[in-house]
């Protein structure tokens, strides 16, 4: 038959149910237009020959090795991890609290979310000694109070930014086990220094405009005497 | 002991329990011993126990089961909101609702406020403390 050239087509005989199409055959053979195609081939249907047989170059050669019992393929799968969903409370600018780690109650700006789900913040480090970091949504808590972040460029963060340097395959031996722990600890590349005031000038200065703002970013949020975590309005 | 607030046509009452906690509602007409029917310009007439009815001090002067709009004029003559938001009951029912709704910057400039406020009052103090010792 000639080559079809339109993509995917649809069917001419539309379905009043499943196997029961809408038009006879005797009707069928008129919309696909038969009769023409019999008539531009002098009464009968055009045959072809038979496409030439496609004989492999190289037969494949037999395996080596045959496993003794059936081994199982895997399916294939083809899906492709999207990053978490944000929550609809947090936008560029948004407060948030800190619930776990190093940083746990600390008052931090929300940036953005990065390619691999987790969420960009910022202390800003000035203020509260927060750098530039990485932190997953499940352990914060967003607020409704919002900081101006439309000054700031972020385009250059990304996950790669925050890998660790290479890996260090050093072989101590016993009596240097000792002294070369001390020497251990990396300064703070410039590069990281100079991303954080990049972000942070800025947001300090729309921080600064807002009566408080910078004394609530520095405080730690706690559970007092008498708050109950459902009833808060954050 | 005396009773002072009868449940009759026309008490002003607080709904206490249900899906309309925390309404005022006009009592209109009393069904039987344990249920009233009770109405507001701004809800569909409905028949409440009155376990889940807290009465308050206001009343106005309605017939049994007035219209609607009869309803209407007697909660304007008797000026039910303002006497409802100027007694102490309505005052603190207002002020919890405030505090539920802050938010966590709120309450921390809250914090800063009391801190500030203690502050001046504990000068004050220590002044008037060191006349009264001079």
């Amino acid at each position: 038959m000639a080559p079809e050239m339109g993509g995917a087509r649809m069917s001419r005989n539309p379905d009043l149910i499943r196997g029961v199409g809408k038009y006879s055959r005797s009707k069928m053979y008129h919309k696909r237009g038969l009769w023409a195609i019999k008539a531009k081939n002098g009464g009968v249907f055009p045959r072809h020959d038979p496409r030439p047989a496609v004989t492999n170059p190289l037969p494949a050669k037999p395996p080596k090795f045959y496993p003794a019992d059936d081994v199982k393929k895997p399916l294939v799968n083809k899906r492709k991890p999207k990053p978490t969903k944000l929550r609809s409370s947090i936008t560029p600018g948004t407060v948030l609290i800190l619930l776990a780690g190093r940083f746990m109650g600390k008052r931090v700006v929300f940036l953005k979310q990065l390619s691999s789900g987790l969420l960009l913040v910022t202390g800003p480090f000035k203020i509260n000694g927060v750098p530039l970091r990485r932190v997953n949504q499940s352990y914060i808590i967003a607020t409704s109070t919002k900081v101006d972040v439309s000054g700031v460029n972020l385009e250059k963060f990304d996950d790669d930014y925050f890998t660790k340097e290479g890996g260090k395959k050093i072989k101590k031996g016993e009596g240097e086990f000792f002294e070369a722990e001390k020497e251990e600890k990396k300064a703070l590349p410039q590069e990281k220094k100079d991303g954080q005031k990049l972000v942070d000038s800025p947001l300090i200065k729309a921080i600064e405009g807002v009566p408080d703002l910078q004394s609530y970013l520095a405080a730690r949020f706690s559970l007092k005497s008498g708050m109950k975590p459902h009833e808060l309005v954050f | 002991m005396v009773f002072k607030r009868y449940v009759e046509i026309g008490r002003v009452a607080l709904v206490n329990y249900g899906k309309e906690y925390g309404r005022l509602v006009v009592i209109v007409d009393v069904i039987d011993q344990n249920r009233a029917l009770v109405d507001y310009p701004d809800m569909v007439r409905t028949q409440l126990n009155l376990k889940r009815l807290s009465l308050t001090d206001i009343k106005i002067d309605i017939k049994r089961v007035p219209k609607k709009k009869t309803l209407i004029e007697a909660i304007e003559a008797a000026d039910v909101k303002n006497k409802w938001e100027n007694s102490s009951w309505g005052r603190k029912l207002i002020v919890q609702k405030r505090r539920a709704a802050l938010s966590d910057f709120d309450r921390f400039k809250l914090m800063l406020a009391k801190i500030k406020r203690s502050g001046i009052i504990r000068q004050e103090l220590a002044k008037l403390k060191k006349e009264s010792a001079a």
